[in-house]
Formats: C-alpha cells, sequence, structure tokens
C-alpha cells in the first residue's frame, strides 16, 4: 500500500514587497512524482535551497501545494476535514532540537503529542514509556531536556512523534545540528524503528553517509527530483552527484579513483568493510 | 550576572508539602498572604511566625536556603526601614537636625518590614516545594471558572510553562551573543549608565529576532504534533486531592480563623513593649 503519494507536487513561495505587491515567485518544489510504500525507508538527498525540506513540510499538511496533490495514507492534504488524521499517521522531526522540546521534563514531553489527541491517562502513561525504550532513552525520563546532548534530545524529539503511533515518520534534516556521535545515535534509533517497529521512514539530509542503509534514495535540486534509485545505483554515479553539489562519501570517493585507475572494483562501493572485502579479493 | 536570576527556583527533596496538590499549596498562599494585611499588631505576626515555622518544618528545605532568598531584598528592607523610621510624622522620641525619629516612624517601620520579610518567605516557600509545570497545572485549574466568561485560561496556563521552559535556551543564547560581541569589541560592563544602557542594544537585537524564530519553529513543531488548544486535551499527570489535602485545608482554615479572632480580640499591640 501507499503511504505517501504526489502527483505533481508544486508549490510557490511568493514574495511581496511592502505594499504586498507580488515581487517574485520561487519555486521551491517543482512537479514531484513521488511513491513511497509502507514500511519503506527513503532518503531523500539534496544541497540546501533544493526544496527537500518544503517537501517534507507538505507530508505532515504543515504547507499545501499550490498546484498537483498529495495523499498521506489516501488522505488529501488539502482537505481540511483530514489535517489532524494526517498529522496522526505522518509525525514529523525538525532540524533544530530545543525548538520542537514543549515539555520541562522528558516524559511529558513524550507525552504532548498523546495528550493532544485525547488519549486517556493511563494509555498515555504506557505509551511514553514503550517510545522511550525504543529509542533507547527511558533512563533519562524524569531529566530537564535542558541538560540533555543534541543527539539525546533528538532522540527524545523522535520518541514524543512515536508516541502518537504514527504509520510513517519525516525527519527533515534531524543531524544537522549535531556532533558525529550524536548523528550516529540519531540514525541507529531510526534504523532500529524502521527494522523492529515497520514504520516508514523517509530521512531528508544532506549527509550521504546516513542514506547508505536506505531501500531507495531519492536526489533533488531545485525543487525537483534528478535522480532515484538504490544507494548503490545512486553512488555508482559519482559525477552526476557532485555535479548537483553533494559530497560523496570518501570511501566511494577512494573506490572510484581507484577504479578509473584500472582497477577492477564494483560501482557504487559505500562502505569501508565493502571496499575492504573487495581489496581483500584483489590482492589475496 | 545572568545566573545569578533564579526564578521559581524548586527544591528537590521528598517532604509531605513537595507532595500535596499545587492547588492546595496556592490557595494556602493566598491565605497567608492575605492575613498578613488583615491588622496592625502583634498577634497576627506571631500566629503567622508558628504557621510558618511549622510549614517550613515539614517541608524539609533547609532553613538557610529559603533566607537565600531574602538577599535580594535587604537594600529594599533597609531604605524603607530608613524611610519610615524617619520621615513619618507623630510624636518624636529622639530628633537632631531635621529629622525626628517617632514612635509611629518605628511602628510603620517595622510592620512593613516585616509584612515584606513574612511575604517574600511564605511565596518562595511554595515555589521551592512546587514545579513550575504543577503550578501553571494548579493555575489551569484554579482560574477554569473563568473560561466561562471566555478568559483563554488555558493558553495562558501554555504560555507561562513555555516561557519556563525557554528561560534557560535564553539565557545560553544572550551570552552567546554577549561573547560574540566581546570577541568584536564590544564592553558591557564599563562605562557610565547611559553608555552600558546602549551597549544593550546590540544584545536585545539579535536576541529578539532569535526568539521570534524560535517560536515559529516550536508552534510549527505543536501543530505537527496535532496540538489544537486545550479543547479535547486529555492529561497525562492529572491533579487529584488526596487525604493529605484534606488535612491540609484543616489546617489552613483552622490559622485562618486564629489569625482573624486572636488578631482582633487579643491584639498586642507593638508599642505597648516600647512603653
Amino acid at each position: 500500500m501507499s503511504m505517501i503519494q504526489t502527483q505533481k507536487l508544486t508549490f510557490e513561495y511568493i514574495r511581496r514587497d511592502e505594499e504586498g505587491n507580488v515581487e517574485g515567485i520561487t519555486r521551491a518544489v517543482d512537479e514531484v512524482d513521488l511513491d513511497i510504500k509502507e514500511g519503506d525507508f527513503i532518503a531523500i538527498l539534496g544541497h540546501n535551497g533544493s526544496g527537500k525540506s518544503t517537501l517534507a513540510k507538505h507530508m505532515n499538511a504543515i504547507l499545501s501545494p499550490t498546484e498537483g496533490t498529495i495523499y498521506v495514507a489516501g488522505m488529501d492534504t488539502r482537505d481540511d476535514e483530514h489535517i489532524w488524521d494526517i498529522r496522526k499517521s505522518a509525525g514529523m522531526v525538525f532540524q533544530n532540537p530545543d525548538n520542537q522540546i514543549i515539555g520541562q521534563i522528558v516524559e511529558e514531553d513524550v507525552g504532548f503529542g498523546p495528550e493532544n489527541m485525547g488519549v486517556p491517562t493511563e494509555e498515555i502513561w504506557k505509551r511514553v514509556e514503550e517510545s522511550l525504550k525504543a529509542v533507547g532513552m527511558y533512563a533519562y525520563r524524569k531529566h530537564s531536556p535542558n541538560k540533555l546532548s543534541g543527539g539525546q534530545k533528538q532522540r527524545v524529539s523522535i520518541a514524543g512523534v512515536l508516541a502518537m503511533h504514527p504509520k510513517c515518520i519525516v525527519l527533515d534534516e534531524p543531524t544537522a545540528m549535531l556532533d558525529p556521535q550524536g548523528r550516529k545515535e540519531v540514525i541507529r534509533a531510526v534504523r532500529a524503528l524502521n527494522q523492529v517497529e515497520k514504520i516508514t521512514i523517509i530521512l531528508i539530509t544532506h549527509y550521504m553517509e546516513e542514506v547508505v542503509y536506505a531501500d531507495k534514495v531519492f536526489v533533488m535540486d531545485k525543487g525537483s527530483i534528478k535522480m532515484e534509485g538504490t544507494p548503490k545505483e545512486i553512488f555508482s554515479q559519482v559525477e552526476k552527484l557532485q555535479n548537483l553539489r553533494l559530497t560523496v562519501p570518501q570511501v566511494t570517493l577512494l573506490a572510484e579513483s581507484l577504479r578509473k585507475e584500472g582497477m577492477p572494483l564494483s560501482k557504487g562501493i559505500l562502505t569501508v568493510d565493502e571496499l575492504m572485502e573487495e581489496l581483500k579479493c584483489l590482492l589475496l | 550576572m545572568l545566573k545569578d536570576i533564579t526564578l521559581g527556583q524548586y527544591y528537590q527533596v521528598d517532604s509531605p508539602i513537595h507532595r500535596l496538590d499545587p492547588r492546595t499549596k496556592l490557595i494556602g498562599t493566598m491565605v497567608y498572604i492575605v492575613t498578613l494585611f488583615l491588622y496592625r499588631n502583634l498577634t497576627i505576626y506571631l500566629i503567622a511566625l508558628l504557621f510558618l515555622a511549622m510549614v517550613i518544618k515539614s517541608s524539609k528545605v533547609p532553613l538557610s536556603f529559603i533566607l537565600r532568598g531574602l538577599k535580594a531584598i535587604v537594600i529594599l528592607l533597609f531604605i524603607t526601614a530608613l524611610f519610615n523610621l524617619f520621615l513619618t510624622p507623630g510624636e518624636p522620641i529622639v530628633s537632631f537636625w531635621k529629622f525626628h525619629l517617632t514612635k509611629e516612624g518605628i511602628s510603620n517601620a517595622f510592620f512593613l518590614c516585616v509584612r515584606l520579610i513574612f511575604l517574600i518567605i511564605g511565596s518562595s516557600l511554595m515555589t521551592l516545594t512546587t514545579t513550575p509545570n504543577q503550578l501553571t497545572d494548579a493555575l489551569e485549574s484554579l482560574l477554569g471558572p473563568l473560561k466561562k466568561i471566555k478568559v483563554p485560561v488555558h493558553e495562558i496556563a501554555m504560555m507561562m510553562s513555555i516561557a519556563l521552559r525557554f528561560i534557560p535556551i535564553l539565557m545560553e543564547e544572550t551570552d552567546k551573543i554577549m561573547k560574540a560581541q566581546m570577541a568584536r569589541g564590544a564592553e558591557f560592563d564599563s562605562g557610565k549608565l547611559m553608555k552600558k544602557v546602549k551597549a544593550l542594544i546590540p544584545l536585545l537585537v539579535p536576541l529578539f529576532i532569535s526568539a521570534f524564530r524560535r517560536a515559529n519553529d516550536l508552534a510549527m513543531a505543536m501543530e505537527a504534533r496535532c496540538y489544537q488548544g486545550g479543547e479535547g486535551r486529555t492529561k497525562m499527570k492529572p491533579l487529584h486531592y488526596g487525604m493529605r489535602d484534606g488535612l491540609a485545608f484543616l489546617i489552613i482554615c483552622i490559622y485562618l480563623t486564629a489569625a482573624v479572632v486572636l488578631g482582633k480580640y487579643f491584639a498586642l499591640p507593638l508599642l505597648f513593649f516600647l512603653g
């Protein structure tokens, strides 16, 4: 079943001057066709200003398309009647962890979503416990979010979305403000949710290393989708990626240079382990 | 400089006072404050002192910690006392130059200071034993009837709790901006008052801009998590009155009656001691 489906989705930002006259129109998303299946781990790549965050905001009905349609779990986001159902089925995690934590204690923040949905008190406690355990933050449930590290805060935000029992979680550059350690923590938690809880994940990022584990990768530039395929297919086109101003993982670059020099390596090597294996086969 | 501000400080310890329903504590504090302003005689302050001592004892908060809150008002107390002692017209006891120490002055100064001290101790005792969240929940619940006359009680409580959550974040941000400006040669602690005030402008402008940006992000995050106002919301930690609260209300009632009756019929005038 389709979790998210878009047809010729277009969104325009209209800039106005002080009198309210239209100064210019920016097409942030330009006729995007997507079909995301339930249970998939999808990554959307793109440099700054490629329209990937704007696209993400459509999946939670925060923005409404200028043209075209987007269906989330079969519901049209322009339909006001379904707006809260859409937000229940597609949770959203934002970039800055400080600006999305509402509670003053970790467990209270995780309970915020279910409280808004009118879930009975006992059920809230159950959900909070489950969600915090799923992201490995249960030990911190009584802490103040201000005292946590960036990666921990972002995992609390994910737990907060998880407690709403969504079918799908959209993560809009969740690791952009984190250190390498925090990035690892968050990506590990996200992968676990996809594999254990079978939740559809849409990860928006500009770090190539994070999309290695995705089922499918979309690369965006200037509002439209320029490339799509498995991580292997995408990463085997190093030059095209560089033209789209994306930095390819170092291992992939190294393998690519070696291949160009005549080493018989396969295309699209993504991890150090993979390269090690191939080199071992070649040299031993 | 900014780290000295300790708004609504909470003292973490397990005590009967901490476990009381926040509404009980809020009502108790209100009653206590009202009694302080009922009469001007010694009896009422002796009763209040007794009540206060009892609450402090059972709250398990160290007395030194509570008295620390008074530091902030020492200067205010001193000036108030001085002005009242010497500038109140009445029967002079000692006079020098233009100033007269009067009986009325002594009594005014005494009552004002005692009231202020009792007020600060009483209200800080409440914030020391109640988390800010419990406090906003209590306010929301107690002001609930005002919803009927279209007062946005839930929204006010939500704003208060968000403001409290963002105080440390904005302080950190202020510190960051200050350091960034200092790195470029700005001075915040030197110069005359006017210069100091002017130095704050390049600090406040970026702070406000960032606060607005944060507010925007937060509003979006709240909407993404289905926040749609107080209607149809359930509570993760609903407030419950227990047996303990019944007992507390009984004590508050006894205190109030004692204060009203004894304060009126067994009034000990302050000047009784002065002769």
